[in-house]
C-alpha cells in the first residue's frame, strides 16, 4: 500500500510537468493550467500525509520502507567492486517530514503563483518548471542512494537555473541564472568525489549499507574526514554557505513565488537535509562536524550584517535565508540534527510566508522593490502587513511563535553540546539580534511611517485571495510549527530519533546543561531579539533620518556592509577574471585559433599553394593535351625500346 | 605483292602528319580532318595485316570502324557548328574555356 503511495506521490509531479510541458503552450486557459500544476502537489501533499499517518500509527520499528522501483544501472555486479544502483526510494521518519514540507509549502505556493503569475506569457512554462521542480527535490529527499540522491540534486539545480532565468529576456535574470548554476557545479564536484570516496571506502553507494558500514569505522578516520568535507562542500553550494553564497541574492532575479519556494523554503535546505542524512558519517568525522558548525555560524552572522543595510525588499530576505541556512549547519555541526532539521521546517514556514509577503508588496508596488520607496504601506495591504508581522516576529525568535523554539533549542544545544562551544553560542545569539534587527528594519520601512512614495500616482491595492489564503494559512503554519518542539516535549525529536540514533550513539553525545542554565539562555536570547526589534522600531519610526547619519559617520563601514563586503569583486577578481583571460588568451587565441585552427588552416593551404603550381598545365588548350599525350605515348615507347 | 612493310610505312606517315596536324592547326574543321587522317592510318594498319595473315575478319572490322567514323564525322561536326553559333568563332585558341 505505501509503496504504491509513495509512487504516485513522486510521480503526480512528474506528470503535471510533462502534461503542462507538451501541451501547456495550448491550454490558452489559465485556470485550467493553474488548477492541474496545483492539484498535482497537492494530491502529492495529501498522500504523503496518508502515509504519514500510516507511519505515526505503525510502531516505531516499522516505520521505514524501501521501495524499489527498478535497478537502475549496475557494472560487475556479484564481484567486488561492483556496483548496482537501484532506482529506489526510502520512507522513513526524516525523509516523510521532508516530503510533508516540500509537497505542503509547494502546493500552496503553487496557489499563490496562480495570482501572481497571472497574465504572464510564460504561465505554463512557469507551472510546468514547478512540477518538475517538485519531482526532482521528492527524488532528492526520498532517495535510498546516493546517486538517486545526486540526480534529485542536479535536477533541482536544472530546475533553479530555470526559474532564476524564467524571465530571461532581462540580461540580469539570464546573469543570475547563469551565476547559480556555475557555483552550484562546484559544490557539485565535492558532493561527486565524496561520493566516489564513500564507494571506495565501503563498495557501496546504498544509505543502509554505507550507514552501516560507517557505524564500525573507526573515529578520526582521515578518508572520513574527507568524504565528510567533501560532501560538505556540496552543501555549502546548494546552501549557500561561505564560500559559495554568492549566487542566492542574485537568484532574486527570478519570479517570487520561485525565491520563496526554492531559494528559501526547499531547494537551499537540501544541503541540511543531505548532511543530516548522513549523520553517522559525520559522527565518524568529529573534525569535520566542527568545520561545519563554524562555517554556519560564520554565515549566520556574516550574512545577517549584509542584510542590515539592504534596500531590496528580497535582497534583504536573501541574506537572512543564507543567515538562517547557517544556523542550520550550525545545530548539524554540534551534533543537534534534529535540531537542524526542526529549524529547517519553522524557516520553510516563515521564510515562505515571509517571501510571498514580500511578492504581495512589490505586486503592490508595480514592481517596485526598494524598501525605502515604500512606508506606510499597511493601510494598503492589511492582510499582507499581519502576516508579514506575524513572520518577522517568529523568524526573529519570539515565543511563542515557531522560530522561538527551533533557534532556541540550536542556541542551546551550541552552548551545552559535546560538539558545541559558547564562542558559537555567542556568535549566535549575535546573528539573533542582527536578524530581529534587519527584519524590523524592514517591516518598519515598508509597512510602517508616511508613504515615500506618490500616493497620487500610486494606488497599491490587496493581493487577490488566491494570493492572500496562502500567506494566512503559512503564518497559521509560523504560529503554530514550533509547538511540535517545545523543549522537554520534543515530539520532533522523539520522531526522528530513530534516524539520528546511531549518530549520537557514535559521538557518545550527552546532555550536560541543567534546566535551570536553559532557561536562563532563553531568557537571554529572547530579550536579545525583543533588544534587536526594539531597536529597529525606534531607529526607524521615530528618527527616520538616523540611518543615513549612522552611514555618514562610519563611511567606510557601511560602504563595506552596503557592497556585501566586496565578495562578487573578489570573487570576480581573483576567479573570474583570472579564469575569463586564460580562456580567451591562451585556450581560445593560442589554442584554438592558434594551434588547432592553425594546423588545420596551415595543411588546407600548404595542398593548396601546390595546387596553385599545378594548375598551370591545365590552360584549357585541347591541343596542349594533345601533344602531352603524344609525347607521353613517345616517352613511353623510347623507354620500352631502349631500356 | 606490296610487302607489308610499305602499308606500315605509309599508315606511320599519315598517322605522324595526323597528329602533328592535331597538334598545331588552329581551326577546328581542320583538326577535325587531321583526325580523321588519323583513323584512316590506323584503319590501313588494320586492312594490311588483314591481307598479310590471310584473314578476312580484319577488313570486316574496318568496314565497322568505318561506319561508326561516319557517325562520330557527323556529331563531330554538329559540335563544331553550335560551338560556331556559340562563339562565332572555330579558332581554337579562343575557345580555350577548359580550365581552372
Amino acid at each position: 500500500m505505501i509503496s504504491e503511495l509513495s509512487i504516485a506521490l513522486v510521480l503526480l509531479p512528474l506528470l503535471g510537468f510533462l502534461f503542462l510541458g507538451l501541451f501547456g503552450a495550448r491550454l490558452k486557459n489559465e485556470k485550467i493550467i493553474g488548477f492541474l500544476g496545483s492539484a498535482a502537489v497537492g494530491i502529492s501533499f495529501i498522500l504523503a500525509l496518508f502515509i504519514f499517518a500510516q507511519m505515526a500509527a505503525a510502531g516505531p520499528e516499522q516505520r521505514k520502507y524501501t521501495v524499489n522501483l527498478f535497478t537502475w544501472f549496475s557494472a560487475f555486479t556479484g564481484s567486488p567492486g561492483g556496483l548496482s544502483i537501484s532506482a529506489a526510494y526510502q520512507i522513513d521518519q526524516l525523509s516523510i517530514l521532508l516530503t510533508l514540507i516540500v509537497t505542503g509549502v509547494g502546493f500552496l505556493i503553487h496557489i499563490y503563483s496562480i495570482g501572481y503569475m497571472h497574465g504572464d506569457p510564460g504561465f505554463w512554462r512557469f507551472f510546468a518548471y514547478m512540477n518538475l521542480f517538485i519531482f526532482t527535490m521528492l527524488n532528492l529527499v526520498l532517495a535510498d542512494n546516493f546517486v538517486l540522491m545526486f540526480l534529485g540534486w542536479e535536477g533541482v539545480g536544472l530546475c533553479s537555473y530555470l526559474l532564476i532565468g524564467f524571465w530571461y529576456e532581462k540580461k540580469p535574470a539570464g546573469d543570475a541564472a547563469k551565476k547559480a548554476f556555475i557555483v552550484n557545479r562546484i559544490g557539485d564536484i565535492g558532493f561527486l568525489l565524496g561520493m566516489f570516496l564513500i564507494f571506495a571506502a565501503f563498495g557501496s553507494l546504498n544509505f543502509d549499507t554505507v550507514f552501516a558500514g560507517a557505524s564500525s569505522v573507526s573515529r578520526n578516520n582521515s578518508t572520513m574526514l574527507w568524504i565528510c568535507l567533501l560532501l560538505f562542500l556540496g552543501a555549502t553550494g546548494k546552501s549557500a554557505q561561505i564560500p559559495l553564497f554568492v549566487w542566492l541574492p542574485d537568484a532574486m532575479a527570478g519570479p517570487t513565488p520561485v525565491s520563496a519556494l526554492i531559494h528559501a523554503a526547499t531547494m537551499v535546505t537540501a544541503g541540511v537535509y543531505m548532511i543530516a542524512r548522513c549523520s553517522i558519517l559525520y559522527a565518524a568525522a568529529p573534525a569535520a562536524l566542527t568545520v561545519v558548525a563554524v562555517v554556519g555560524a560564520a554565515t549566520a552572522i556574516f550574512a545577517a550584517t549584509i542584510g542590515l543595510v539592504q534596500n531590496d525588499i528580497k535582497k534583504i530576505l536573501a541574506y537572512s535565508t543564507i543567515s538562517q541556512l547557517g544556523y542550520m549547519f550550525l545545530a548539524l555541526g554540534v551534533a543537534a540534527f534534529s535540531a537542524g532539521i526542526f529549524h529547517l521546517m519553522t524557516h520553510a514556514f516563515f521564510k515562505a510566508l515571509l517571501f510571498l509577503g514580500s511578492g504581495a508588496v512589490i505586486h503592490a508596488m508595480h514592481e517596485e522593490q526598494d524598501i525605502q520607496k515604500m512606508g506606510g504601506l499597511k493601510k494598503y495591504l492589511p492582510v499582507t502587513y499581519r502576516t508579514f508581522l506575524i513572520g518577522a516576529i517568529a523568524i526573529s525568535g519570539i515565543p511563542p511563535l515557531a522560530g522561538f523554539f527551533s533557534k532556541d533549542e540550536i542556541l542551546w544545544k551550541t552552548a551545552t553540546g559535546d560538539q558545541g562551544s559558547w564562542l558559537l553560542w555567542f556568535v549566535g545569539l549575535l546573528g539573533a539580534i542582527l536578524t530581529a534587527f534587519y527584519m524590523f528594519r524592514l517591516v518598519t520601512l515598508t509597512f510602517e511611517g508616511e508613504p515615500r512614495f506618490d500616493e497620487h500616482r500610486l494606488h497599491p491595492h490587496e493581493a487577490p485571495k488566491t494570493m492572500t489564503v496562502p500567506l494566512i494559512i503559512l503564518a497559521g503554519l509560523s504560529i503554530a510549527g514550533g509547538w511540535i518542539g517545545i523543549p522537554h516535549a520534543n515530539a520532533l525529536e522523539h520522531w526522528l530519533d530513530p534516524v539520528f540514533a546511531p549518530a549520537q550513539m557514535k559521538l557518545l553525545a550527552s546532555e550536560s546543561g541543567s534546566t535551570g542554565l536553559e532557561i536562563i539562555l532563553m531568557i537571554v536570547s529572547v530579550s536579545a531579539a525583543a533588544a534587536g526589534i526594539y531597536a529597529a522600531r525606534r531607529l526607524y519610526l521615530q528618527y527616520p533620518g538616523k540611518e543615513r547619519a549612522a552611514a555618514k559617520r562610519f563611511p567606510v563601514l557601511y560602504r563595506i556592509l552596503s557592497q556585501k563586503y566586496y565578495i562578487d569583486e573578489i570573487y570576480d577578481a581573483v576567479v573570474v577574471k583570472p579564469i575569463a583571460s586564460i580562456s580567451e588568451k591562451i585556450l581560445w587565441k593560442g589554442i584554438d585559433k592558434g594551434a588547432i585552427d592553425g594546423s588545420v588552416n596551415g595543411a588546407a593551404s600548404f595542398i593548396s599553394s601546390c595546387a596553385q603550381l599545378l594548375r598551370k598545365v591545365q590552360n584549357g588548350v585541347a591541343q596542349f593535351y594533345a601533344v602531352m599525350f603524344v609525347g607521353g605515348i613517345l616517352f613511353i615507347l623510347t623507354w620500352l625500346l631502349f631500356r | 605483292m606490296i610487302p607489308l612493310q610499305y602499308y606500315l610505312i605509309v599508315s606511320a606517315v599519315m598517322f605522324v602528319i595526323g597528329a602533328v596536324g592535331v597538334i598545331t592547326r588552329r581551326n577546328a574543321l581542320v583538326v577535325f580532318m587531321a583526325i580523321e587522317l588519323m583513323l584512316n592510318s590506323v584503319n590501313l594498319t588494320l586492312v594490311g595485316f588483314s591481307a598479310f595473315l590471310g584473314d578476312a575478319s580484319g577488313q570486316i572490322l574496318v568496314f565497322f570502324v568505318m561506319t561508326v567514323a561516319a557517325a562520330e564525322a557527323a556529331i563531330g561536326l554538329a559540335i563544331i557548328i553550335a560551338l560556331f553559333r556559340k562563339k562565332l568563332t572555330v579558332n581554337l585558341d579562343e575557345i580555350n574555356i577548359l580550365k581552372w
